[in-house]
């Protein structure tokens, strides 16, 4: 009896199922479901509803790989993690994917062996100040306590931008958004600091929105795009052609409400016609069927549908497109084309 | 006025005079007996006139408890907004668990109730029958919470809220006292083996922190096993919660064991009887009657703990109640929340502690020190 742990442990992986070493997506496929990595929970981009049901910007876009890759976009497992636990996650095989409005940099795609996908949101790190503070720019934060969210990029660009600006600041270190939003409206902060898309629904949470300002200064780029990791080049490529295709739909102005139409048979256009899959073999290039965008599109709707029923101007979070624009809106979104 | 008088031993108990009773004499005694006990009367008052109508304005009197959004309750009222909660009801309770199989997990907390009553009180009726049953309940519970032979198999990853907690907690309690109790025996072994893995087990768990092992079992365990193998997250988190418990239950234990003293030993020897009903007859009764305060501190501590989860991405109330914050209907409504998952906890953890004192005083042998 007193080996109890011990056997509990064999016991326990006795009764593991050993898959076959497969590419990740014969194992999303004979697994029936997406691993999908998300955050614990963050406005606009994935959070459970009343009945658990997990949505958001960064929802959607797992949704539109399963889609493509199962034919069923509810068939997703969300893998809620931290900040600190999410590459780890992915990178044991916990998750297939990885969508938590997650910074592009080197040292992640290189060291910590990711392989990101096509930038889906363009960000980039603001403060959030009181109004009765009285400052009107970031240079004049010398001196004031900034709650910072730990394991993120947003800490070391904060470290930079005070280093750069000859100043000092005194950090108050928090977990999560929501903890950021109980320090720095029980004054516990002046200055709160994440990604402008952050600040927005921040500060669209606190009880008079009126009294605070987010200051001019942007001190950082933050491309948020999903990720995967090394070692599944194909894999990999499908979550990419996912994510352009989700960009592209919007340029050629394919819809969820029209998508069954346009794509019932080829069109006049052959850049549509390659995105319903009426033309050209681009399913078999990535390992799926002809009609992989198709369900990928009719999952959530195209970009400007995520954005809009997610974090845009008509949700609470109130987001204006602003970089996130098309390349002939005025915006930097770009997607390679599908050819 | 005429003095009555009475034959010596005759005269009767008078009342005690006016100024040593009622309401007068317990403020005058309890409250204003010397300088320093006025003053804090004084800011005691002060503080709760202070405090309780604000708090009773926000929780009740200013409370909005129906709304569809943070807008609709900050319309209605200043105070809290309780439309969230109980929008979100179903959530804390049932986490992710599919919405057409929650009778299961209500099926299972009655039973988790009809399964405990007998463990815990010695006068119910058909108590050996119910004992039985007790013993069943974790297969049943099992069968009826994961599914198979016959009920749709529901992943435990689905699991979350309260029965998150619940099966958590309880199951940590439930294993880590009798592997406690084996390790306490097992460190205080003759046979060298068994108190050098003793020892050294309760050891290693007690000089990492949770946090590090559920850690362990969430991420570095599938850099330790061979590609392609896994097992169930829940299922390793309740190994690493129940280990965890399993070496301070040990030692709590061990406490209780050394307050025996050696006589009770000798004369079980003497009894001729062998190690194991030498144990169960003589020792352990004791020394369990000695360790129950620490004993249920260990199971409360443990009860808590289980939020940590969090940390490897299982919500449990706390989590749950962290995700709902980010729906963006209802943001910025963290008191509400942290308040509700707060009085959820006091309740459980008030009930065990008020378990433990019946407990006592039901075993209460010597004298009141």
């Amino acid at each position: 009896m007193r080996v109890t742990p011990i056997a509990a442990v064999l016991a326990a992986l006795s009764f593991t199922t050993m898959t076959a070493q497969a590419g990740t997506l014969e194992d999303v496929q004979a697994r029936g479901e997406l691993n999908c990595i998300v955050t614990t929970g963050l406005a606009g981009f994935a959070a459970p509803d009343e009945n658990g049901r997990w949505d958001g910007f960064d929802a959607g876009f797992c949704r539109a790989v399963a889609a493509a890759v199962l034919g069923d976009g509810e068939k997703v497992k969300f893998v809620p993690s931290t900040g600190k636990t999410r590459f780890t996650l992915l990178n044991s095989g916990e998750g297939d994917i990885l969508f938590r409005n997650t910074t592009e940099t080197m040292s992640r795609d290189t060291d910590l062996k990711l392989n990101f996908l096509p930038i889906n949101y363009y960000d980039g790190q603001g403060f959030l100040v009181r109004k009765d503070l009285g400052v009107t720019s970031a240079l004049e934060l010398d001196g004031a306590s900034v709650c910072i969210q730990t394991g993120t990029t947003t800490e070391l660009n904060l470290a930079d931008f005070f280093r750069a600006n000859g100043m000092n600041y005194e950090p108050v270190n928090i977990e999560t958004n929501e903890e950021g939003i109980a320090n720095y409206s029980g004054n516990r902060c002046d200055v709160y600091t994440t990604d402008a898309s952050g600040l927005a629904s921040t500060r669209a949470a606190l009880d008079d929105p009126s009294a605070h300002i987010i200051l001019p200064e942007i001190i950082s780029k933050e491309p948020l795009g999903g990720a995967t990791r090394h070692g599944d080049d194909e894999w990999s490529d499908i979550g990419k052609w996912v994510v352009n295709a989700i960009i592209i739909a919007e340029e050629l102005g394919i819809t969820r409400d029209n998508i069954d139409e346009l794509c019932a048979e080829a069109g006049d256009n052959p850049s549509i016609n390659r995105v319903c899959g009426t033309e050209g073999d681009m399913g078999s290039m990535i390992g799926l069927d002809a009609k992989w965008a198709v369900r990928a599109i009719s999952a959530g709707g195209n970009y400007a549908e995520l954005f809009n029923a997610h974090v845009g101007p008509d949700t609470p979070l109130g987001l204006a497109r602003g970089l996130n624009a098309g390349w002939r809106d005025g915006g930097i979104l770009y997607a390679a084309p599908i050819r | 006025m005429s003095e009555k008088t009475y034959t010596p031993g005759e005269h009767p108990d008078l009342p005690p005079p006016a100024n040593l009773i009622g309401p007068v004499a317990w403020i005058r005694k309890n409250l204003l007996s010397t300088p320093t006990n006025i003053v804090m009367t004084v800011l005691a008052i002060w503080f709760l006139y202070e405090v309780v109508p604000a708090a009773v304005n926000w929780l009740f009197l200013d409370a909005a408890f129906t709304g569809e959004n943070r807008d609709d309750c900050r319309a209605q009222a200043s105070g809290a907004c309780w439309a969230f909660i109980s929008e979100r009801m179903k959530l804390f309770t049932y986490g992710f668990y599919p919405i057409e199989e929650r009778w299961r997990v209500n099926i299972s907390f009655l039973l988790l109730i009809a399964a405990i009553v007998p463990v815990l009180f010695d006068k119910v009726p058909f108590r050996k029958f119910g004992l039985y049953f007790s013993c069943a309940f974790p297969f049943i519970a099992a069968w009826l919470l994961l599914g198979g032979y016959g009920l749709t198999p529901v992943e435990t990853d689905k699991f979350g809220g309260f029965m998150l907690t619940l099966v958590i907690g309880v199951t940590g309690i439930a294993f880590s006292l009798p592997i406690g109790i084996l390790l306490a025996l097992g460190r205080q072994s003759q046979l060298p083996i068994i108190r050098v893995f003793s020892v050294s087990f309760i050891e290693f768990i007690r000089g990492v922190p949770l946090i590090t092992l559920l850690f362990v079992a969430s991420t570095m365990l599938n850099y330790f096993l061979p590609a392609g193998v896994t097992f169930d997250l829940l299922l390793r988190v309740l190994i690493m919660v129940t280990l965890f418990a399993s070496a301070y239950m040990a030692e709590v234990i061990r406490g209780g064991l050394q307050a025996i003293p050696k006589g009770q030993f000798e004369a079980a020897d003497a009894m001729g009887l062998k190690y194991w009903p030498a144990m169960r007859l003589i020792v352990l009764p004791q020394a369990l009657k000695i360790s129950i305060p620490s004993i249920v501190n260990t199971f409360i501590g443990l009860y808590k703990d289980t939020t940590l989860v969090i940390i490897i991405g299982l919500l449990d109330p706390l989590g749950i109640g962290r995700a709902s914050l980010a729906d963006t209907k209802w943001t910025g409504l963290s008191n509400e929340v942290y308040l509700f998952v707060a009085i959820f906890f006091f309740i459980s953890c008030f009930g065990m502690a008020r378990y433990s004192l019946y407990l006592e005083n039901k075993l209460q042998t010597d004298h009141k020190r």
